[in-house]
């Protein structure tokens, strides 16, 4: 039986994890291959690193970090972060990333999601979503959710989806932060109108909210920093305590 | 040991090299024929579309270089698929190594596809699985799949039962990646290095 996933998420900045605490205050947390390998061995399903810095030269930090979390680990990953052209995509999968992540250019450029799925695959395409419950509804937000677009999350999902989109990890802004739980309801409206699977982000905060989120919230994946990171959860426990609640874990 | 990794159309080779690199094998990269045809094993990697990477293997005449290779030789992911009879994923004719069609996953009630992530692998037989566990998790990412057959060497149930690994002599194929699927997949790669 296919499983759910549980995904830690890292920001990298110069090399290092990093978390923001509020917004001038970020800290290190660690080393991203070291933390990687932890992550590996101790029941990951797959691992997700976010370039926060993504200037042109911080890129190339990033890039000959990647090989390194290539070579180094034996389960899949994703990075992301400020990619916008084929050129990109390219040299963060001959690096050796499993799959890459694109959010604001695809928002600006739908076609490049088509045009990335054709290239290398639909498989290692995951379009990454911020959104934002604002009067009833959720919206679509870009650069980093400093951007209200007037695009409605669900119909931007689909469209994410008809254009080749392989994976949507949708990242709640109300949520994101909180600790109170992902936000099971646009996780379930869009995981239930779309065919492709759809991974929940923001709001970690207890074992029983990833429990709801797979449930409730019909996600395929769950992903979460902090809880993780500051091991206020730790993974094997976390599945132990899902496979109790008959929730299909690889264990 | 000298372990050859082919090179093609396919993308994303990258992780099956470091995964070599990882359990202390150094493999080549290579498309030259010759090259294939003296190594001590042979690794057909991939991700992509079939018609379009048969297309490039044909052109290439590395078709029928695999087909007559004597050493053990594993096909991985989109390598088992174009290894079997057919695929319908562009409607083409395939190496034809496996006496077995490739089709197209039918979503079904709240089953997504593609198939994406950790699931487990049945009716384990032959020297690939020699010390792996029945139910052991392997990784996933695929549409299209092999029917179940004689050559049939593991199963996994989505939607519909598929072949997980085909064996035949010296061909071996399997439809997860053993590159990416921790250390039952290391022990499945190290199985393929000493036969």
């Amino acid at each position: 039986m296919l499983t759910k996933r549980i995904i830690p998420c890292m920001d990298i900045q110069n090399g290092k994890i990093v978390k923001g605490i509020n917004f001038l205050n970020i800290r290190e947390v660690g080393d991203p291959v070291e933390q990687g390998r932890y992550y590996a061995s101790h029941g990951a399903d797959e691992l997700v690193y976010l370039d926060i810095t993504a200037t042109d030269e911080k890129r190339k930090v990033f890039l000959s970090l990647v090989r390194e979390i290539a070579q180094a680990i034996n389960i899949p990953f994703t990075v992301g972060g400020g990619i916008s052209t084929i050129d990109d995509v390219s040299a963060l999968l001959d690096a050796g990333a499993d799959k890459i992540s694109i959010n604001s250019a695809a928002v600006k450029n739908p076609k490049l999601i088509t045009e990335l799925a054709n290239r290398f695959g639909s498989q290692c395409i995951v379009v990454a979503i911020d959104t934002k419950n604002e009067e009833g509804d959720w919206y679509v937000y870009v650069h980093g959710g400093k951007t209200k677009t007037p695009l409605k999350t669900i119909d931007w999902a689909k469209q994410a989806e008809e254009l080749g989109a392989g994976e949507i990890l949708l990242t709640s802004m109300n949520n994101d932060g909180t600790k109170n739980g992902f936000a099971n309801d646009i996780t379930k409206r869009v995981s239930q109108s779309l065919n492709i699977p759809v991974i929940a982000s923001g709001g970690a905060g207890t074992m029983e909210h990833f429990a709801d989120v797979f449930t409730t919230g019909c996600a395929d994946a769950a992903l979460a920093a902090s809880v993780f990171h500051y091991k206020e959860i730790e993974i094997p426990v976390l599945k132990k305590f899902l496979s109790e609640q008959n929730i299909s874990v690889r264990i | 040991m000298n372990v050859v990794v082919i090179r093609y159309g396919a993308g994303n080779i990258q992780s099956v090299l470091f995964a070599l690199q990882r359990i202390g094998i150094t493999p080549t990269l290579s498309s030259d024929p010759a090259v294939i045809a003296k190594a001590d094993k042979v690794i057909f990697p991939g991700v992509g579309e079939a018609s379009g990477t048969m297309k490039e293997l044909k052109a290439s005449g590395l078709n029928n270089v695999i087909k007559e290779l004597k050493q053990p030789f594993l096909g991985i992911c989109l390598g088992l698929q174009l290894m079997c009879k057919h695929s319908e994923e562009g409607n083409v004719d395939c190496l034809g190594i496996f006496d077995l069609n490739v089709k197209k996953f039918i979503p079904a009630d709240n089953v997504k596809v593609p198939h994406v992530g950790w699931n487990t692998i049945q009716n384990l037989k032959g020297p690939l699985f020699n010390g792996i566990p029945e139910n052991s998790f392997v990784y996933y990412v695929h549409s299209f799949y092999a029917e179940p057959g004689k050559e049939t060497a593991a199963t996994t149930n989505y939607i519909n039962p598929f072949s997980a690994s085909l064996s035949k002599g010296n061909f071996h194929a399997v439809q997860f990646h053993p590159e990416k699927s921790g250390t039952v997949g290391e022990s499945i790669l190290k199985n393929f290095i000493s036969l």
